[in-house]
């Protein structure tokens, strides 16, 4: 009986997991995402403090990074968060400059694109691919609407809901769905996916929009919105740490639950639901 | 057996993207350095500044109470011109200044600060937004640009209006005091959060002041004002006295201080570095509504 369901199951069972459109805007959302963030990381190192409201409260910032030093130069990083202080040297405030000695600034430069400080060309490329994931997006929800994509693949089902618990914990163990199951996305799938094009990408945009002196003259709605340019600006800073945490989370599990069967589907769209049963398998026989 | 394949599979696949986003990063830093490339990442410019105008109209920029009023309204930038002409002016409270207004217009102006008071003010309670990242509410008087240009008068040729400044950013020689250059290093004035790869100050280099540029839309949209009053005082130096620029619906930057002539012209190539202001010469865009 094992010896059957080895061969049976060495037969590939290949599905179209994802359709041109959700392929073709994935990667240009992937790439444009990881220059936003390493840009948008540059842009707050010119003033590495967020406030809340209309204004900055210089004296009451919600989160700032400082550094302290003496006549040789800069020595500790300090970040503060609602006040209380953390020592950050190396990694916030104080960091390694290009010429080996320690400089101050917000975020080190191996995370900032550029790596050096210039906030002119940070600028740039924040707002060029800034375009390139707005149009993206556009494309990929106005398809996922029509295609009835979001409706059908990503929207979770009751069944879905109530099988978060279980599907939680089958997550830390490793179990992903076998067969069948894995034509579709798993409820945590469809949650954070969901939470990440129709929340967190939709507020990154809007709460930069509302950061742009010239929109918040023709759309003052968008500062009644986040309450203030402080408040969007910290939205936005705080958007963008959900989607690193989304990401950090999303490339682990495309690692664990085959990467090479997650990657060519996000390639080609060809998708094999047998090589989960393989792992099954696997796992029956000990 | 195949455990062991999947986990090698897995660590080949993380180093590789390491190694892959440590050379992608030194790429991107080295294709930023290009000037070609450099074009390109300005396109967006463009677009932002096509998109911005027709969907703003003539809408005004958000303002403000007097509660509103950030009490301590940090200066940025200059704080205080080195320039010899500048503090000699700045000694007699600027009795001596006069506003030039020249270029392309009928009738040149030198305009007082009693003559500039004498024209119908506009208060406005705004945001001053940094492009560093910071936002402060300040409450401004002035006279509308738009109403000193009418009075000079403008020829059909006339494109932009360009604001020069008393302040010395780079080249610091024998027309700033030796004192204020030196505090003018320390202090990080005009390098601030933006630039620091700043250019060298040799003595025997041509002083480099501030300026600025903007088009005629912005030039005579209401909220476009030469203040000389900031808070229900007298501008005071470190904000820009004796009188600053404000363009409300764009950022900081473009809201020279220290203005001591305006001039309209049909472009600004072959003023400083040819990109329309000072910082613009240094790489941020020209259209500063994001």
């Amino acid at each position: 009986m094992p010896v059957q369901e080895a061969i049976e199951v060495n037969r590939r069972h290949w599905i179209h997991r994802h359709s041109l459109v959700v392929r073709i805007t994935h990667w240009i959302a992937a790439l444009s995402i990881a220059v936003l963030l390493m840009s948008g990381l540059q842009i707050f190192n010119a003033h590495p403090a967020l406030y809340w409201g209309k204004q900055s409260d210089f004296g009451n910032p919600i989160l700032a990074m400082k550094s302290e030093g003496n006549d040789d130069g800069p020595s500790k990083g300090v970040t503060t968060v609602f006040g209380r202080a953390f020592g950050t040297t190396g990694l916030f405030g104080v960091s390694t400059g290009a010429d080996g000695e320690m400089e101050e600034r917000g975020f080190p430069r191996w995370i900032t694109l550029p790596g050096d400080q210039d906030l002119a060309k940070g600028r740039r490329w924040h707002f060029l691919f800034a375009w390139l994931l707005f149009l993206a997006g556009l494309i990929y929800l106005v398809h996922g609407f029509i295609s009835r994509h979001v409706w059908r693949d990503l929207m979770p089902t009751g069944d879905d809901i109530r099988d978060i618990p279980h599907s939680i914990v089958e997550h830390a163990r490793l179990n992903f769905p076998k067969g069948d199951k894995a034509r579709v996305y798993n409820v945590l799938q469809k949650l954070s996916y969901l939470i990440v094009v129709i929340f967190l990408v939709p507020a990154l945009v809007l709460a930069g929009m509302t950061m742009s002196p010239g929109l918040d003259a023709a759309f003052p709605q968008l500062l009644t919105l986040f309450g203030g340019r402080q408040t969007a600006r910290t939205i936005h800073f705080l958007a963008a740490s959900g989607l690193v945490l989304f990401i950090v989370v999303h490339v682990v599990m495309v690692l664990v639950s085959g990467v090479w069967n997650n990657l060519r589907s996000m390639i080609n769209g060809r998708f094999d639901i047998a090589e989960s049963r393989k792992t099954y398998a696997q796992k029956r026989k000990h | 057996m195949r455990k062991s394949v999947s986990t090698d599979r897995r660590q080949f696949l993380i180093r590789g993207l390491g190694a892959g986003g440590a050379l992608a990063l030194g790429g991107c830093d080295r294709l930023s350095d290009s000037e070609r490339f450099d074009d390109v990442l300005g396109l967006a410019e463009n677009l932002n500044l096509k998109l911005q105008r027709p969907i703003m109209g003539d809408a005004l920029a958000p303002e403000f109470t007097e509660a509103d009023i950030t009490p301590n309204f940090k200066p940025n930038g200059t704080d205080n011109p080195p320039d010899k002409e500048y503090q000699a002016l700045a000694k007699t409270n600027f009795a001596g200044w006069r506003l030039l207004v020249d270029g392309l217009v009928d009738h040149p102006l030198k305009l007082s600060l009693a003559e500039l008071r004498s024209i119908p003010p506009r208060t406005q309670i705004t945001r001053h937004d940094c492009v560093e990242g910071w936002s402060c509410i300040g409450k401004w008087t002035g006279a509308p640009l738009k109403e000193v240009l009418q009075r000079a008068g403008l020829k059909p040729q006339a494109r932009y209006v360009v604001l020069h400044c008393a302040d010395t950013m780079e080249g610091a020689g024998g027309d700033t005091s030796d004192d204020q250059s030196s505090s003018k290093q320390s202090s990080g004035g005009q390098t601030s959060g933006k630039h620091s790869t700043a250019k060298q100050a040799g003595s025997d280099k041509q002083a480099i002041r501030y300026y600025e540029s903007i088009d005629l839309a912005d030039a005579f949209h209401p909220q476009t004002i030469l203040a000389y009053d900031m808070n229900d005082r007298t501008l005071p130096i470190p904000h820009g006295a004796p009188l600053r620029l404000r363009v409300e619906r764009q950022l900081g930057y473009k809201m020279a201080k220290y203005v001591m002539r305006i001039e309209v012209v049909e472009s600004f190539s072959d003023i400083g570095d040819g990109k329309g202001g000072y910082w613009e010469d240094r790489g941020y865009d020209w259209y500063a509504g994001i």
